[in-house]
C-alpha cells in the first residue's frame, strides 16, 4: 500500500485513523467471488456498495427474532420492531449530526427522497414560503444525476417555475462565476450534488448556502455519493434538505432518507396519504402526524431500516474520517496509475484534492460499452454509459463513459488490476 | 478465453472498418433508433423499388456490436430481394433471442453468424440488434411490408422524419435510469 507523505507543516493530517483493508474485505462475504474465472474487482461502489456480514446479519436476525408491524402493535415482537426501526432512525441521525431523530424520513432510496420535498412544495397552500409560482426560479448544476433534475423539471411544469443551472468547468468543478446572477431574489430552492456521481468533484456549499438564504431560498442536497464516503455533519452544512440512500453505505436497497430541518418538515403538507402519517381522521377530512411520519405513510421499510442501522454501526466502528483518508489515498494512486494508460481521457478534477474515489473516463477509440465488456471478462467490475446523468455527459461531448469508483473495501492492487484490464481493451481493438 | 467468442475478428473488422457506412440519396425510408441503456445510435435509410433494396445506408456512433452489426447488415442486405431480405432479419433475430442455443445458418447470415457469441450476453444482444430494428421500420416506412415482401412499396412521398412515432418511442425513456 502507497501512502501519501505528509508534508511538513500539515499536522492536520497526523491523526487522521486509518484501518486495515484486508481485515475490512473479510467481512464483505462477496469480496471472496470468482467472476470469469477471476478473482471479482469490484469498483462500481457508486452504483452500489457491498454488504458487510454485520448487515446481512442483522437483517436476518431481525426478521427470524423481532418481525412485527411498527408503530401500532401493542405486542411484544412489534414493540421490538418499533424500537429496532426507531433505533435505525436514532442511529442515522447521530451519523449526520441532526439535531433530533425527527428530522430524519425514511424513504425508499434518494430519488424518493428529492421527490418528496419536490412535492411538499407543489402541495403547499399559494402564498406558503413553499409555494412556488411562474417567475420563481429553481437552480441546479449541470453536473446532477437525472434523480436532482427530473424533480425539479416535473415540478416547474406543475408550478410555471423556471429551471436555471450552473456549469461546469473543463476541470470539472462548478462555475461559481455567475453565483451572484444565477441565485438572486427569484430564486426559491438551489439542489445540487454535495459529490459528483459522474466526476467525483466534491461541490463548494458554504458560498452558494449563504448566498442561497441570503435570498431567501432553500438548499438541497443530494448527499448520495458523499454520506458513504465522508463525515457529513448536517448542522454544520448550514443547508435545509439532504437526500442519501442506504444502498451505497453497506446498507440495503429500498431505503433511502430525507433529513430536513425540523422546523421546515414542521410546516411542509404531506405527499403521500395513508396509514402511520395521520394524527385523526374522520370522514370528512384528516390532520396529519408531525414529521417524520407525515411523511411516511405505509408500512415503512422495516428490515432495511434495520440493515441501515447497522451499516451505520459498521461505518462508525471504522470512522468515516478513515474511510474518507482510505478513498483519498486510493484516489491518488488511481489518478497517477490511470495517466500512464495511453489514450486515456479523465472527466472531472485531475488531482485528488476536492474530488472523491469516482473516477469517469473515455478510452480513444473504444466504446465504454466494450470496454466494460472486456474488463468484465477479466473479473473488473465498472460501471458503463451515461451514469443517469446525460447531460454532463453530453457537456463534454461524448455519449457514454466508463467510470470506476471505489470505496472503503477496494485495494491498490485491484487498482492495478483495472490498469491491466485497460492494457487487454486496448490489444483486442489497436 | 470466453470474450473472444463476443470480440470476434469478424466483428472487430467490420467495428474498424466498416462497409457502405454514410447516410446516401436518394432514399424511401428512413429510421433514427437510440439505446437508452448505452446512448447507442444509428440511422438506418433504405432505397427500393418494391421488388428488392437497391440501397441500404446508415450513420451511428455506438460500441463496437452495434455499428458491426450495422455495417454487416448492409453487406447482407444491400440488393437483396426484400422477401429474401426479410427472412435473412428474422434468422439475425432468432440467433440474437437464443441465449447461444441456435445454430445460425452461414448461408442465410453470412458475416451474421459472428454474432452468435453476442447471444450470450444478454446486456449486448439489444446492442447487435438495434440496426436491424431500425432497418425493419425504415422498410415499413418505405412501404415495403415483410407480410406480402414482393409488392410494390405505396406510391407516397420518401418518410424520413427521424421523429416518427416508433424513433421517439424507442427515444423517450432515455431520460430513465
Amino acid at each position: 500500500m502507497t501512502t501519501i507523505a505528509i508534508p511538513q507543516g500539515m499536522p492536520q493530517y497526523d491523526g487522521v485513523p486509518r484501518f486495515d483493508v484486508e481485515k475490512v474485505r473479510a467481512d464483505f462475504p462477496i469480496l471472496g467471488r470468482e467472476v470469469n474465472g477471476y478473482p471479482m474487482v469490484y469498483l462500481d461502489s457508486g452504483n452500489t456498495s457491498q454488504k458487510p456480514r454485520q448487515v446481512i446479519d442483522a437483517m436476518r436476525e431481525h426478521l427470524e427474532r423481532h418481525n412485527g408491524n411498527v408503530a401500532r402493535s401493542v405486542h411484544q415482537v412489534g414493540t421490538e420492531a418499533t424500537e429496532a426501526y426507531e433505533g435505525a432512525r436514532a442511529k442515522v441521525a447521530q451519523f449526520i449530526s441532526a439535531s433530533t431523530p425527527h428530522e430524519v424520513v425514511f424513504t425508499k432510496n434518494a430519488t424518493e427522497a428529492i421527490n418528496v420535498v419536490a412535492y411538499a412544495f407543489s402541495n403547499a397552500a399559494p402564498g406558503s414560503r413553499f409555494a412556488l409560482k411562474p417567475g420563481d426560479e429553481i437552480v441546479i448544476s449541470e453536473m446532477e444525476h437525472h434523480s436532482n433534475i427530473v424533480p425539479w423539471q416535473l415540478l416547474c411544469e406543475r408550478t410555471g417555475a423556471k429551471l436555471r443551472w450552473f456549469s461546469v468547468t473543463d476541470a470539472g468543478r462548478l462555475d461559481l462565476a455567475p453565483l451572484e446572477e444565477l441565485v438572486n431574489e427569484r430564486t426559491k430552492l438551489v439542489s445540487y450534488a454535495l459529490v459528483s456521481n459522474v466526476l467525483g468533484t466534491i461541490n463548494p456549499v458554504s458560498a452558494i448556502t449563504a448566498r442561497a438564504h441570503e435570498v431567501g431560498a432553500f438548499v438541497m442536497l443530494d448527499a448520495s455519493q458523499a454520506v458513504p464516503h465522508m463525515p457529513v455533519d448536517v448542522t454544520g452544512l448550514g443547508v435545509d434538505f439532504i437526500a442519501f440512500t442506504g444502498h451505497k453505505m453497506c446498507g440495503p436497497t429500498g431505503i433511502g432518507v430525507l433529513w430536513g430541518r425540523h422546523e421546515l418538515l414542521a410546516e411542509m403538507p404531506p405527499v403521500l396519504g395513508g396509514g402511520s402519517m395521520i394524527e385523526t381522521v374522520s370522514m370528512e377530512r384528516s390532520t396529519f402526524a408531525p414529521p417524520p411520519a407525515r411523511f411516511e405513510a405505509g408500512t415503512p421499510p422495516i428490515t432495511e431500516a434495520v440493515g441501515l442501522g447497522a451499516a451505520v454501526d459498521y461505518l462508525t466502528s471504522l470512522d468515516m474520517r478513515a474511510v474518507q483518508w482510505h478513498e483519498k489515498e486510493l484516489t491518488a494512486y488511481a489518478l497517477d496509475a490511470l495517466a500512464t494508460v495511453p489514450g486515456l481521457r479523465l472527466f472531472g478534477p485531475n488531482t485528488p484534492v476536492g474530488r472523491g474515489g469516482t473516477l469517469s473516463f473515455a478510452l480513444d477509440g473504444v466504446h465504454p460499452h466494450d470496454v466494460g465488456q472486456i474488463l468484465d471478462s477479466v473479473g473488473v467490475e465498472v460501471r458503463v454509459g451515461h451514469h443517469c446523468a446525460r447531460p454532463i455527459c453530453q457537456r463534454y461531448g461524448v455519449p457514454a463513459m466508463t467510470r470506476a469508483s471505489f470505496y472503503l473495501y477496494t485495494t491498490v492492487e485491484e487498482v492495478d488490476a483495472l490498469v491491466r484490464g485497460l492494457e487487454q481493451v486496448r490489444k483486442v481493438f489497436d | 478465453m470466453q470474450i473472444d467468442q463476443l470480440y470476434q475478428e469478424i466483428i472487430l473488422d467490420h467495428y474498424k472498418h466498416p462497409h457502405g457506412r454514410g447516410l446516401r440519396e436518394p432514399f424511401l425510408g428512413e429510421a433514427h433508433h437510440v439505446n437508452p441503456t448505452c446512448g447507442d445510435e444509428v440511422t438506418i435509410r433504405v432505397a427500393t423499388d418494391g421488388a428488392s433494396f437497391s440501397d441500404i445506408s446508415y450513420d451511428g456512433m455506438g460500441c463496437s456490436i452495434s455499428q458491426a452489426s450495422a455495417s454487416v447488415l448492409h453487406e447482407l442486405l444491400t440488393g437483396r430481394a426484400t422477401g429474401e431480405a426479410f427472412r435473412v432479419v428474422d434468422g439475425f433475430v432468432e440467433l440474437m433471442g437464443g441465449r447461444g442455443q441456435v445454430t445460425p445458418d452461414e448461408d442465410l447470415l453470412g458475416d451474421g453468424v459472428a454474432f452468435a457469441g453476442v447471444a450470450r450476453y444478454p446486456a449486448r444482444v439489444k446492442c447487435a440488434l438495434l440496426p436491424w430494428m431500425a432497418f425493419k421500420d425504415a422498410a415499413a416506412r418505405a412501404g415495403v411490408d415483410p407480410a406480402a415482401p414482393s409488392s410494390a412499396p405505396s406510391p407516397s412521398a420518401p418518410s424520413s422524419s427521424p421523429s416518427l412515432s416508433t424513433a421517439e418511442a424507442q427515444e423517450a425513456p432515455e431520460v430513465k435510469a
